[in-house]
């Protein structure tokens, strides 16, 4: 271990902390808005990567199929379980819900046709996974709102399963590894630096800084949070859950379909690889106290070097020591905060 | 007992493939079952019970396999691995609840995966294999039938002693864990211990299945203990009913016939290839809490109208020893609480003695129930003596003033909405009794029940409540829940009663009919604090009054003096600008 494989580690360790970083801070805003666990986050991120894999290859991907099938769960949901009057209302909205799933499944059909450039397929891509949150919720969530913080886990979970399983069928086994969006290089000190790492750490600072920002100084991010705390009170204020719900999961989702696009070039990623990304958001998420974004996003950070270390030193054991530092952590959280971590 | 019957009748029907099918539903119910008691029962949900199969599935396997030691010598070294884990693994969880704990424990999971994948000595990520079957007398279980009749006498076994277990002190205190520690601590119950216990039994049972699966599959692997695993055996006793214990083996039956039925039929059905066995278990799972949240048997339950409490004969001859009535006093100077800025007690001094009645009223968020707590123990006071009978008792845990003879109950009802009101009662005698897990496990203790249960009768009875006995304590109305509530401290033999609040939510007859049991108690020699709003009630049946006002006491005295006093009325109504 010498200075520069030190560096180079280094490097690595930001990289992968970045994203780890982007993951904790959608898991925060999840937990602070909606008290969801939201274990499926990092399918948000393979289901990017794997999209915007089939894109640059000229396949429409199976996104697109999905996306319209939520859709129509989401209008039939709507027509189905309300009232006459709010029938009128959901017909009305009707168009709003299923346009955006439309648009897009358009443009990738034409991004495929007519191979459109990295940066657009990269657009359409973001925007697909980004409009899956919303409609996951309505289908999933939205029934549960009463529940606690341990079921809406449990049924995260399930649904964590469901996405897994679609995204082998949606995907197929093989993984896939793009060439990265900004394709430069630069060498500091003769270590080379590629333009992408940078790419991420600054996306990774400016939604940390604009999360931070909007939920604890903005009006928008304290009813989102107010919602959560105490959903009745929230709606006696005139702060609707189901938007706040909506809200969270569209930030979510998109917050991991930019992970995705991102990472692709990183790594290659598998129908699978984005659970254990997940579980390590968690990590850095619950230092902070599923609470706070600037803690999480430094937990973030330093796991990812402290993964890249471990890799170098043990590296068959380096998962081993990632999730096994949790329980400590949990045990300092919930000693600094008693009674915390119940329902 | 049909269950049985089918049992004893399988082996003589079903083929080998459809007995080593039913076995492996045997064992998964056998961890299932354990979460059944871990989740549905304490209220400590874990991700992590398929890492427990592992630890005891590789313990033998590489016991069996580097050692050459014989598959039933290394059954106990298999519960004490997995018991010694989950001891250490309780430290934790004890101090963790909710979603935290459900963290842990998925975190726990995947750390164990890694680890079985990444030692040499557990064979890497391929495994360990030719591990020696069980063997009885010289013959290999190879054939699936006494396997199968293996699996499913110690299945059996296991409903048996958890049934007897939660049938018995320890077993309500387990079910009493379910709201939070509050409630349970007041009535004397250790928690922590009540927790660990818990945990580790549900491992133990784990470590089971993984040495039986070891010597039944013959082959491990990580695969089989990964956290996917963990999260099917919860899902099994979600799906079944984790408040039964007979949900674990429905729930276990339904995932583990489905499934091959599932990749068998789907792939067909959708021409097309992939694991699809996730998605429907995923889909499943989302929609059971969308609409039956407490699972399929409890549904399937009440869809025909049964009930999961089941009455019993009760010996009223047979009740427990009271204790010595001698007289008690508790004497509190100088209480002193602040939170944060907010100095909630300021220098309160009370007196209650054996015999007499002393009401403490004050308008709302003037500190009383804070008072209560730092009474009871449930918070630490900043400065003051409590005594109690003379002794010291502050600092100490709710726990131990309640075993010294403090009986209490609380603002919101914290009763167990499941549980017959008989049990609910018989909680608040937990202290009195000392039957041990093991003894309820095995019905060693049943005299000392009998006598638990014939005082909580003789309370209820005293209460008036006698016919609600083996109603669901949750079916009651409030005020009677109230009631219930005074029940159950009553039940804990106590020489001072704190009630807070016991009239609220009462209609006046109602509230008559409390206020001369109330007297009758101090009749009989208790001593009662008891702070109420309604003052009509207070006036007429407390002896002294003590008013608070912003943390302060600012009258104290006969309710005579107490209503004429400038201070009082004017904290109440106001005075004139």
């Amino acid at each position: 271990m010498n200075a520069f494989v030190a560096a180079f580690l280094a490097q690595d360790g930001l990289s992968n902390g970045a994203i780890y970083c982007l993951l904790a801070i959608a898991l925060v805003l999840m937990f602070a808005v909606t008290r969801i666990i939201f274990i499926p986050q990092g399918e948000f991120i393979s289901y990017a990567a794997l999209s915007y894999g089939a894109l640059r290859e000229g396949r429409v991907p199976g996104t697109v199929g999905f996306l319209l099938v939520l859709a129509a769960c989401t209008v039939v949901l709507d027509l189905l379980g309300t009232s006459a009057g709010m029938r009128m209302a959901s017909l009305r909205r009707l168009p709003r819900r299923v346009a955006p799933a439309l648009v897009l499944s358009a443009l990738a059909l034409l991004s495929a046709r007519l191979h459109l450039p990295a940066v657009v397929d990269a657009l359409i891509t973001i925007a697909m996974v980004a409009c899956m949150g919303p409609m996951l919720f309505r289908i999933v969530f939205r029934r549960l709102a009463q529940a606690s913080s341990l079921v809406l886990l449990i049924v995260a979970v399930a649904l964590h399963l469901v996405l897994l399983g679609l995204g082998l069928y949606f995907f197929g086994p093989e993984g896939v590894r793009t060439d990265p969006l900004f394709d430069m290089n630069f060498v500091l000190n003769g270590l080379p630096i590629k333009a992408q790492t940078l790419v991420i750490l600054a996306t990774c600072l400016v939604l940390v800084g604009v999360l931070f920002v909007i939920s604890e100084r903005s009006l928008t991010g304290k009813a989102l949070r107010a919602a959560a705390i105490n959903p009745i009170g929230a709606r006696l204020m005139g702060i609707s859950a189901e938007l706040s719900g909506e809200t969270a999961f569209l930030v979510a989702a998109f917050i991991g379909g930019v992970s995705g696009v991102l990472i692709s070039s990183a790594t290659t990623i598998y129908y699978d690889s984005g659970f254990l990304l997940g579980l390590k958001g968690f990590v850095a998420g619950i230092l902070g106290g599923l609470a706070s974004f600037p803690v999480a996003a430094i937990g973030a950070i330093g796991l990812g070097l402290l993964e890249s270390y471990a890799s170098f030193y043990a590296s068959a054991f380096k998962e081993t020591i990632v999730f096994s530092l949790i329980i400590p952590i949990l045990l300092w959280r919930s000693l600094a905060q008693p009674g915390k971590g119940a329902h | 007992m049909a269950i049985v019957a089918l049992i004893i009748a399988a082996p003589f029907v079903l083929g080998d493939y459809q007995l080593a099918l039913l076995t492996y539903v045997g064992l998964s119910a056998i961890a299932a079952l354990g979460l059944v008691l871990l989740t549905g029962k304490a209220g400590l949900s874990s991700f992590g019970q398929a890492a427990f199969v592992g630890i005891g599935a590789y313990v033998s396997a590489i016991l069996t396999l580097r050692a050459g030691w014989s598959p039933w010598t290394t059954l106990p070294v298999s519960f004490q691995g997995a018991g010694a884990c989950a001891w250490a693994g309780a430290l934790v969880v004890v101090r963790l609840s909710g979603h935290y704990l459900s963290l842990a424990t998925i975190a726990f999971g995947v750390a164990m995966f890694y680890l079985f994948g990444g030692l040499e000595i557990t064979g890497g990520q391929s495994g360990l294999s030719g591990i020696p079957p069980l063997s009885v007398a010289g013959t290999a279980f190879t054939s699936a039938v006494p396997s199968f009749v293996f699996v499913w006498a110690v299945l059996l076994a296991c409903i048996a002693m958890l049934a007897n277990l939660l049938d018995s002190r320890m077993g309500r205190a387990i079910r009493a864990l379910k709201d939070g520690d509050l409630m349970a601590e007041a009535m004397g119950i250790d928690t922590d211990a009540a927790k660990t216990w818990s945990f580790v039994i549900a491992c133990v049972m784990a470590g089971f299945v993984g040495w039986f699966y070891a010597h039944f599959q013959r082959f491990v692997n990580p695969t089989a203990f990964s956290l996917g695993q963990g999260i099917e055996y919860l899902f099994m006793a979600v799906l079944g009913g984790a408040n039964m214990l007979w949900g674990a083996v429905a729930g276990a039956a339904i995932v583990t016939l489905l499934k091959p039925l599932l990749q068998a039929t789907l792939p067909g059905l959708l021409g097309m290839t992939g694991n699809f066995e996730g998605v429907v278990f995923g889909l499943l799972v989302i929609l059971l809490f969308q609409f039956a949240a407490e699972g399929l048997l409890p549904r399937l339950q009440r869809l025909t109208g049964g009930s999961s409490i089941t009455p019993r004969p009760i010996h009223p001859g047979a009740r427990l020893p009271a204790g010595p009535t001698a007289s008690a006093s508790l004497v509190v100077e100088g209480a002193r609480k602040s939170f944060g800025g907010i100095v909630a007690n300021a220098d309160v001094s009370l007196l209650v003695n054996s015999g007499e009645i002393v009401a403490l009223i004050g308008p709302n968020g003037a500190g009383k129930s804070t008072f209560f707590d730092l009474v009871t123990g449930v918070t630490k006071a900043d400065a003051g003596r409590f005594l109690l009978n003379g002794q010291s008792i502050a600092g100490r845990t709710s726990r131990e003033i309640a075993r010294l003879g403090i009986g209490r109950s609380f603002q919101h009802v914290r009763l167990i909405t499941e549980m017959s009101s008989l049990e609910n009662v018989a909680l608040g005698a937990h202290r009195r009794g000392i039957g041990s897990m093991l003894a309820g496990m095995l019905r060693l203790e049943r005299r000392e029940e009998q006598a638990l249960l014939a005082e909580a009768q003789a309370q209820l009875d005293r209460v008036g409540l006698a016919d609600c006995a083996w109603l669901a304590a949750g079916s009651l109305a409030l005020g009677q829940q109230r009631i219930l509530e005074v029940a159950r401290a009553l039940a804990g033999d106590p020489q001072i009663l704190l009630l807070d609040e016991p009239a609220a939510g009462l209609r006046l007859q109602e509230k008559q009919t409390l206020a001369h049991f109330i007297r009758s108690l101090r009749d009989d020699g208790l001593g009662i604090l008891l702070v109420e709003h309604d003052m009509d009630f207070v006036m007429t049946l407390a002896d002294r009054v003590v008013v608070m006002e912003f943390g302060r006491i600012i009258a104290s005295g006969t309710p005579h003096s107490v209503q004429n006093d400038a201070r009082v009325q004017e904290a109440y109504l106001g005075a004139a600008e």
